[in-house]
């Protein structure tokens, strides 16, 4: 089934001599329970398409369906209640608020969607034992690491079920096992719960794991690739064998 | 939504309770500053009346000058003369009682202490009109009026002051140059309208006064206690008409003296005080917008400071109205606090100082709710602009901002 389609999608900064053209026309369609991994170089306008994905922005021209909603006719309020209920967001800063206990933070868009505080209570938890913080529940974001602020961003993200999540370099501020765990976590929300993903990443080995990747360069698809379905991924062998490598070093300096 | 908005406010100003202690002081000085004065004002106004209408509702009181403001006004008109005096009590009915008075300051001198007191000259018909009674002694006779002797009654303070518990009766005391005889001492009355001490005063022949003290026959004011309180207006009137003949007034010219009633009386003397309620209220009030701005100038560094946070909840999905409200309610919210704390305080303000004034205090709810009400209405106003600009960011750059 059809979640989304993009069709013929233009977007414009500027005016005049200064005027870039960040879209060019894209043309893009993605399925109920689909794992797209969006890549491409800086200014190739993937951030752009996603914000326009992500009801955050507006394009200049061209339609897009969400569902059967034509996005591009809603106004600011309608796109704000349509982020409400579809749609769950992570973002490469975390983008946590401060000085907010983990709890707190995935509780946030229940608020808005104005649920009762013993339901707020319950979803909340159980999205943070899914992503395995449940004993960090009353931490605040300086006290967690990166990879747990993510997870809390995760939780977030996706204790209203939402439709499709849409993570914009999720693991851009992470090291390479951190971001390695965050992508299973997505895979695994995918697969078992059918949540939609959306993710922008300019990390090849990240963009494995998804599905399908799609390739823009310069404001249009340049590429669509459906990746072979694969079990999930173990830490490669290379990688082992230079931390070895690294630790035998390390050893033979103390010594 | 409305509540959680209230929840968010109320830990947004825990979370900076430092600052929001700081932002709130304007309101809470501006409020409990407006509440306390007006309170005060009020107690003073109730006060000055109380004491003139204690006087009783049948008390005339003729001075010369066109309008009394307060004691000592109405200087230049002529003053009057003890003859006046005799043919308002001779020409006109209905009357219990005249009482001619001057008074003077002078220093009293008893053995070894002294003291700088009122000393005023009167009748008989001075302490019936006055509603002055006796505690010990005598009053004066006939003769030591007519004679104009050497003889005086004290107030309580004088007493106290010159005396303490001793029995005064029959010592002599010095007043400037002469020396009198103290035949009676009198109950204590308390403060008058203008905050004096009455007590603190010592009564004299009309007579006596006159030659050894001013020098002169005048009198300067008289007091006419009118025996049946439903005659007053009549009395009132024949007194000015036979006043304007005396003094030799015609029609074309305005009186230069006046009679005044004790509701006259009172509405004269609180006349002043409910002019400096006015002007203080006004002044006070000045320091609650000042307070307002001080929220606002708050409230727009924590838009900016916390835009990112804005940025969260507009992609989390919060509507521009739900920002809208966030910001409003916690701006309404900080500056009721500050009329609240300003109430408070102010309640006790009021109360120590009426004590200390000897003012009654009297809870005013209309003042307390319109203090409360402006701070309120403050917060709406000066947080307006700031929420407004907060639930107006474009959330894509609202979430870059660093």
């Amino acid at each position: 089934m059809k979640l989304i389609e993009l069709r013929n999608i233009t977007k414009t900064y500027g005016q005049g001599q200064a005027q870039f053209q960040a879209l060019k026309g894209v043309n893009l369609s993605i399925d109920k329970g689909d794992f797209v991994a969006v890549m491409g170089p800086s200014g190739s306008g993937k951030s752009t398409a996603m914000n326009i994905l992500g009801c955050l922005d507006v394009p200049t021209g061209g339609e897009y369906q969400f569902r059967d909603v034509q996005v591009e006719k809603l106004d600011r309020n309608e796109r704000a209640l349509l982020r409400r209920y579809y749609f769950g967001f992570v973002f490469q800063g975390f983008n946590l608020l401060a000085r907010t206990s983990a709890q707190e933070n995935v509780e946030l868009p229940l608020l808005y969607r104005g649920e009762p505080s013993s339901v707020r209570h319950h979803l909340a938890k159980a999205a943070l034992e899914k992503v395995g913080l449940s004993r960090w529940w009353d931490h605040t974001p300086a006290e967690l690491s990166g990879g747990q602020q993510q997870r809390v961003a995760i939780a977030r993200a996706i204790v209203t079920q939402p439709e499709l999540l849409l993570a914009d370099e999720p693991t851009g501020n992470l090291d390479s096992q951190r971001s390695h765990e965050i992508m299973e976590l997505l895979v695994s929300l995918n697969r078992e719960q059918g949540i939609t993903i959306l993710m922008v990443t300019h990390e090849p080995d990240m963009a494995e794991y998804a599905k399908r990747i799609v390739t823009f360069v310069d404001g249009n698809v340049a590429s669509d690739v459906r990746n072979a379905e694969k079990p999930a991924k173990t830490p490669e062998p290379e990688q082992a064998l230079l931390a070895d490598a690294l630790r035998s070093e390390v050893i033979d300096a103390v010594e | 939504m409305l509540w959680n908005s209230l929840l968010l406010a109320m830990r947004e100003i825990r979370r900076n309770l430092l600052r929001s202690f700081l932002t709130i002081l304007g309101i809470v000085i501006g409020v409990a500053a407006v509440i306390t004065m007006v309170t005060l004002g009020n107690g003073a106004t109730q006060a000055v009346k109380n004491q003139v209408s204690s006087l009783g509702s049948n008390l005339l009181q003729i001075r010369p000058g066109q309008r009394m403001m307060g004691p000592g006004g109405g200087g230049g008109a002529p003053q009057f003369k003890l003859e006046d005096a005799e043919a308002i009590r001779t020409q006109i009915t209905g009357i219990a009682a005249v009482s001619p008075q001057v008074s003077r300051t002078a220093t009293v001198v008893s053995m070894s202490k002294n003291w700088s007191t009122s000393v005023a000259g009167a009748t008989d018909d001075f302490f019936s009109a006055g509603n002055w009674v006796l505690a010990s002694g005598r009053l004066f006779t006939s003769t030591e009026q007519n004679a104009g002797q050497s003889v005086c009654i004290l107030g309580a303070t004088l007493y106290k002051e010159l005396y303490g518990q001793r029995d005064p009766i029959g010592e002599s005391l010095r007043v400037k140059n002469f020396s009198c005889e103290v035949i009676g001492v009198l109950k204590a009355k308390g403060q008058s309208a203008m905050g004096r001490d009455q007590d603190d005063t010592l009564v004299m022949p009309l007579r006596t006064v006159q030659r050894r003290l001013t020098g002169n026959r005048d009198v300067s004011a008289i007091l006419v206690s009118v025996a049946d309180e439903n005659d007053i207006t009549r009395v009132q009137g024949e007194i000015t008409d036979l006043l304007r003949q005396r003094r030799r007034l015609n029609d074309s010219e305005d009186d230069n003296f006046n009679v005044m009633d004790t509701r006259q009386i009172a509405d004269a003397l609180s006349g002043t005080t409910k002019v400096m309620t006015t002007l203080l209220g006004a002044v006070a009030s000045v320091s609650l917008l000042v307070g307002g701005i001080g929220i606002m100038n708050i409230m727009l560094v924590s838009v900016t400071e916390r835009t990112r946070e804005i940025g969260i909840r507009l992609a989390i999905g919060a509507l521009e109205r739900e920002v809208l409200m966030q910001f409003l309610t916690e701006a309404v919210m900080l500056s009721a606090l500050g009329g609240i704390i300003g109430i408070i305080l102010a309640t006790l303000a009021s109360i120590s100082l009426s004590n200390l004034m000897q003012v009654p205090y009297t809870f005013n709810a209309s003042i307390n709710l319109v203090a409360f009400a402006f701070s309120a209405g403050i917060g709406v106003l000066f947080g307006f602009m700031p929420a407004r600009r907060a639930a107006q960011l474009d959330p894509i750059n609202a979430l870059r901002h660093e």
